[in-house]
């Protein structure tokens, strides 16, 4: 809270270090732009991809994922409202919805399969998409994310890379019920000071 | 009760909720500008994680999603209707909307495929007990602004739920109600659906022998009988 940074309503497209305007992009796209939605889409693409593909798992299914959210952006981008949020953000809102409810309608489907069930509610904790990006934002976020405590960032990742409810964190951990989400709001507040993004309204 | 359920900011934030507990603290947030704001910052925090794994799509993606917008028209912004006609004369009407809505849906309310035994556990939500009933019937129609709507429904159980895409906001100082046909033709309050992407509510009351179902929009605090004309409709056929 003290690091102060304009808040997001003053500063459309804050935390992208001189990336297009989205939130216009957006306005243009709302009224059917399609060549501004094409902008948008560079610009958003890999964040979009990488996130369903990181829920996911399953490439094929995460482009579905991914083409299915940025058709909503296109459809729904009259409703994208700066006020409460970064372009950026409100648009991997999206994409992350869907994806977990992918990966839990997918479960559910072959909850009976319990060669699959072990292998997915088995707190396993990889980083395999760890390695690609070295760009300077992925530092930053890196090193404010070591800022939380490891119970903190376990139950963090565990949501939202993994598409855990807070109860199945709870159950995987052996927590009291009620500690997993206590430890992920926690966690994100930090994430958010430390970042400096959309705090203080 | 409410210190509590403003706990559940970070885990609504990032989709850590269950569709219950979702429903809850959709309707809460609502009434809480605190836990709103709350909500939209951290998933600005949590949307920075994404930064990490950003990963290049297949060449192809491109194009696809830029043909796939030319077949969809972007909603146009949100503005106020108005609504306001007398409850007995829209009761009236829906009885007709419904029998309308019947011939239709008729071909839609398919026998869902049941994934799983009725009841896998306390843990499910009214929700997900409803869709994983053995008898579960899918009725599916259109809300607001082209939203995606999908009613599931037990006679066995004498449970249904609403789910909810895309959602809009219902206008400043106005809920979603939810209604249950009876068979006399009567709309009974069935519950409130929040908006949002993704969103879900069970419908409370006489399930098993409702005719149909129904959403409205209504002054904040909900009515006791439908004020507006439905902005969905589905008639319940076996």
């Amino acid at each position: 809270m003290s690091d102060l940074r304009p808040v997001p309503g003053g500063a459309p497209d804050e935390g992208a270090p001189s990336g297009p305007d989205l939130a216009g992009l957006l306005r243009q796209s709302a009224r059917g732009d399609e060549s501004a939605f094409a902008e948008v889409y560079d610009a958003v693409s890999a964040k979009v991809y990488g996130l369903a593909v990181r829920v996911v798992r399953n490439p094929a299914q995460a482009e579905e994922v991914a083409q299915e959210s940025l058709l909503e952006v296109w459809r729904t981008a009259s409703r994208y409202d700066p006020d409460r949020g970064s372009p950026m953000a409100w648009i991997l809102t999206i994409v992350h919805r869907r994806a977990v409810d992918r990966v839990r309608s997918a479960e559910s489907a072959t909850r009976r399969d319990a060669a699959y069930h072990d292998r997915n509610r088995s707190v396993s904790h990889d980083e395999t998409a760890e390695a690609a990006t070295a760009s300077l934002e992925a530092h930053r976020v890196r090193s404010a994310l070591s800022t939380l405590t490891e119970v903190q960032r376990e139950a963090v990742e565990l949501a939202y890379l993994q598409g855990y409810t807070h109860t199945e964190i709870a159950r995987a951990l052996d927590l009291p019920v009620g500690t997993a989400k206590t430890r992920i709001r926690d966690g994100l507040i930090r994430l958010r000071d430390t970042m400096g993004v959309g705090s203080g309204r | 009760m409410s210190t509590d359920i403003h706990a559940l900011s970070g885990a609504y934030a990032i989709d850590a909720l269950d569709d219950e507990e979702r429903a809850d603290f959709e309707q809460h947030l609502a009434d809480c500008p605190t836990c709103q704001a709350e909500v939209d910052g951290l998933r600005e925090a949590a949307a920075t994680i994404a930064e990490i794994h950003a990963t290049q799509p297949p060449a192809a993606m491109r194009q696809r999603v830029l043909d796939d917008i030319r077949t969809v028209r972007p909603l146009p912004p949100l503005v106020q209707r108005s609504t306001g006609r007398r409850a007995g004369s829209v009761r009236r009407r829906w009885v007709g909307l419904v029998a309308a809505a019947a011939a239709v849906i008729a071909l839609g309310g398919i026998v869902w495929h049941p994934w799983d035994r009725p009841s896998s556990g306390p843990q499910l939500s009214a929700v997900t007990q409803v869709e994983r009933a053995p008898d579960v019937q899918r009725f599916t129609t259109k809300g607001p602004d082209g939203s995606e709507m999908t009613v599931y429904r037990s006679v066995s159980l004498n449970r249904a739920a609403v789910v909810a895409h895309d959602l809009a906001d219902a206008p400043e100082g106005k809920v979603y109600q939810l209604w249950l046909q009876d068979p006399a033709g009567v709309m009974r309050p069935a519950g409130f659906l929040a908006a949002g992407t993704s969103t879900s509510a069970p419908l409370t009351g006489a399930v098993s022998t409702a005719e149909g179902a129904g959403m409205t929009v209504e002054p904040a605090g909900g009515s006791p009988a439908p004020t507006s004309d439905p902005v969905a409709l589905v008639a319940f056929t076996s």
